[in-house]
């Protein structure tokens, strides 16, 4: 079976809130070897202007992953995940995530493209607090490798 | 900013990666793709072994805008294609070289656009980051 091109358009229901924690944040900045003490140190942060710890560039990975599971999920979407090989990513922040912030991330299927065998499928996930502040868009391509491929 | 230009460099690092830097990225990020820290499982789908995830690659290679910026909630965008695997050696790891340079200046809006190439020295050079650009908010800008 392969990828369910009416998927193009779909949009899945968000997340559970999704609650940024100083430990998290903390913890993601050192795998990924983000050494900016505004990661780390709240006096840092608040020296910036910021409220809180101040995630690094690419945290809100981890939520919107949990978002784009439910892509993956989704049976009638066709994806066979042993098959995915992760394309591009894309960060477009309104602002940083910040320590206290409580998000949530709906995703959203922008395209599906065939290319030779292969499909590419991008999604944009809207990251908002529960407030409904626009906070970030994550957008990530995963290349669905053709059975024959 | 005035002084900046088009192509200037911002600098070049180095980032190593073990296999124990892939196992506390898979526990922080919750990607736990054996493929990342399973020697069989790698080789089962006919990888060379372990390889990075890619965004920790990317993760790891935007460290040099904010050190260049000083504010990491000044990179406004930033963006990449995966185009080439990271195998992460169990004795050796791997180790990237991250350079970058001024792509793009738009004064209106205030931003300036790094553009980042990033290297596997320990496999040919390989590119393994594609169109890797950030956007850095350097003022408030000029646009009504």
């Amino acid at each position: 079976m392969g990828v369910n091109p009416d998927l193009q358009g779909r949009t899945y229901p968000p997340t559970e809130p999704y609650v940024v924690g100083r430990e998290k944040i903390r913890e993601f900045a050192a795998a990924v070897q983000a050494t900016h003490p505004a990661h780390t140190d709240l006096a840092a942060a608040r020296d910036l202007g910021y409220a809180d710890l101040v995630a690094p560039p690419t945290f809100l990975v981890t939520l919107a992953q949990r978002a784009e599971a439910a892509v993956v999920a989704d049976p009638d979407a066709g994806i066979d995940f042993s098959r995915v090989v992760h394309a591009d990513e894309r960060f477009t922040h309104r602002r940083p995530a910040v320590a206290g912030d409580e998000l949530l991330g709906a995703t959203t299927v922008e395209s599906v493209k065939s290319l030779g065998g292969h499909t590419m499928v991008t999604t944009a996930t809207e990251i908002t607090t529960t407030g409904g502040e626009a906070v970030s868009t994550v957008r990530s391509t995963l290349l669905v490798r053709g059975e024959d491929a | 900013m005035t002084e900046l230009s088009k192509g200037d460099s911002i600098g070049s690092t180095t980032v190593t990666l073990t296999r124990a830097d892939l196992v506390r990225y898979a526990g922080a990020s919750g990607d736990f793709n054996p493929i990342h820290w399973s020697e069989s499982t790698a080789r089962s789908v006919d990888l060379p072994g372990v390889i990075a995830h890619g965004m920790l690659t990317m993760g790891a290679a935007v460290q040099l805008v904010t050190d260049w910026c000083g504010d990491p909630g000044a990179i406004l965008d930033y963006q990449t294609r995966f185009s080439a695997m990271v195998p992460v050696d169990e004795a050796g790891g791997a180790t990237l070289t991250v350079s970058g340079k001024v792509g793009k200046i738009d004064d209106d809006a205030g931003t300036v656009r790094i553009d980042l190439s990033v290297t596997d020295a320990g496999h040919g050079d390989a590119k393994v980051l594609t169109k890797a650009q950030a956007v850095v908010r350097v003022s408030e800008g000029t646009a009504a």
